[in-house]
């Protein structure tokens, strides 16, 4: 079967001010593929996802989720992006997944995970609850709906993150370092829930600082420094064995299970 | 005198404070939105005129303000105004001063709310106005509404300003009792009153904050 580009990237290139924070960046993921993306701080992993998940735009590139057009360049080189149609169809094509969450406190488990389907996509409201509840319950959290998120866990509460990312249905999953804010305990039960998704062959694009997870989650890895791929290839190639100096300084810091 | 014409008398002028103090709110609580929302326009003329306005109006005292638009009409274009005037001067008055002190209750309000839950909603398919409405504007109502409170107290006895325009509240009658029957009372009463009022509010606030109080963040 031939895999379908989920979304693809082009010549991204991205500069705050006079810091070009990305220099040149071309990706594909495959419908089915988990892409890890790895590297030290300040290296534009953040920003690549950003620009992807339409928070940043692109300087210059092209960037498509399957047949559609995000934005192109134009004669000059310069990224000119679709129109609000586009870009509203595009959001519906991803899901990001926080650092630090960014639930809304003020609503309910289950009012986070179904109500951008109910007031976004205009799914009729029992729909959206049944499928809301059948997210959570596959986040091991069917017991947590009517909570609200002050009272979960990190854990928890980036488990509600992924389903109300899930909710929506996405083609792709985009993850930025999901379990930096939490401490070893939590960060194994949001990696579960995280492989369980490759093991249904969800589309994911995830930066971390995880290494053995990468390896053993990703079927394709990046690494990335000051803004480009300095190495990539199958997830267990790069980190077992790491062709760059650069990538085997950085993953020395690293130990890898 | 009895002491129930004096309750009466000095009720009557209650009324006028209550109306004074109600028409404040409707108006400066929305026009207060509309002046923080231009406080934080990406067009800088517009942002700088809210400051300005911001600036003049809470540093200025409420009493030259009242004064100034009461005698404004007729200073500056020789209009005389009629007799119902002094009261909408007093409520136009208050009303901007007011407007002034919630734009930037708003503004610390809604600058608060950290970028992130923009983002998320952005992210989601939120349009702006949703996520205003849906997303920020719950949280800034339970992050503002201790400053909100201060500041509507404030407007209980503020509204005794109301006397230097000759208007009949609850103060100025007070005033008018208390140098006809040469005596205190109409004044301690008076506080009395003022006081019960502020009691009912700060009641309604604290029911309120309670009912927010089911998230923290
Ligand atoms: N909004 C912004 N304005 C200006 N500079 C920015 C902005 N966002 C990121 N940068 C800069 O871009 C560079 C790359 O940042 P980015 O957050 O993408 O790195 P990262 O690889 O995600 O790092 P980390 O591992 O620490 O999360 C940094 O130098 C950062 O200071
Ligand atoms: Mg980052």
């Amino acid at each position: 079967m031939e895999s379908k580009a989920v979304v693809s990237l082009t010549n991204g290139k991205k500069a705050f001010g006079a810091n070009e924070v990305l220099k040149d960046i071309s990706l594909t993921v495959n419908a089915g593929d988990v892409l890890a993306i790895i590297g030290p701080s300040g290296g534009g992993k953040s920003t690549l996802l950003r620009c992807m998940a339409l928070l940043e735009t692109l300087d210059s590139g092209d960037l498509s989720y399957g047949d559609l057009v995000v934005c192109a360049n134009n004669g000059e080189g310069r990224a000119v992006y679709g129109g609000k149609d586009v870009i509203a169809q595009a959001k519906t094509r991803f899901g990001l997944v926080f650092q630090n969450f960014n639930l809304f406190p003020h609503y309910t488990v289950l009012q986070n995970v179904t109500d951008a389907l109910i007031c976004v996509q205009k799914m009729p409201k029992d729909e959206a609850l049944a499928r809301g509840r059948e997210l959570l319950a596959r986040m091991g959290l069917a017991d947590k709906e009517s909570m609200v998120p002050c009272d979960l866990s990190g854990g928890q509460q980036q488990r509600v993150a992924i389903a109300r990312a899930m909710a929506m249905n996405p083609d792709v999953l985009f993850f930025d370092e999901p379990t930096s804010a939490l401490d070893p305990e939590l960060t194994r039960e949001v990696l579960k829930v995280i492989r369980d998704l490759a093991a249904e062959h969800m589309t994911m694009v995830i930066v971390t600082h995880e290494m053995g997870f990468a390896r053993d989650v990703a079927d394709h890895l990046i690494f990335m420094d000051g803004g480009v791929i300095v190495e990539q290839g199958s997830a267990h190639e790069v980190i077992n064995n790491p062709q760059h100096d650069r990538t085997r300084a950085f993953l020395s810091n690293y130990d890898r299970d | 005198m009895e002491f129930s014409v004096m309750m009466g008398i000095l009720m009557e002028g209650f009324a006028l404070t209550a109306e004074i103090f109600v028409i404040t709110l409707v108006g400066s609580l929305p026009l207060g939105v509309v002046v923080a929302l231009a406080r934080m326009s990406k067009f800088k003329p517009l942002a700088w005129l809210a400051q300005l306005y911001i600036s003049i109006l809470r540093g200025t005292p409420l009493m030259l303000q009242l004064m100034a638009i009461m005698f404004g009409p007729y200073y500056l274009f020789g209009l005389s105004m009629g007799s119902d005037w002094k009261f909408w001067a007093c409520a136009i008055g208050f009303i901007l001063n007011y407007a002034a002190y919630f734009a930037e209750i708003y503004r610390s309000g809604i600058q608060s709310i950290p970028r992130g839950q923009y983002e998320a909603a952005e992210v989601l398919g939120y349009t702006k106005a949703q996520t205003f409405m849906k997303i920020v504007l719950p949280q800034v109502i339970k992050r503002i509404l201790p400053a909100m409170g201060n500041e509507i107290i404030t407007l209980v006895k503020d509204t005794s300003l109301a006397f230097v325009l000759g208007i009949a509240e609850m103060f100025s009658a007070a005033k008018a009792l208390a140098a006809r029957e040469v005596s205190m009372i109409p004044y301690a009463i008076a506080a009395l009153i003022y006081w019960v009022f502020c009691l009912l509010i700060e009641f309604i606030l604290n029911r309120v904050e309670k009912r927010l109080d089911y998230y923290h963040d």
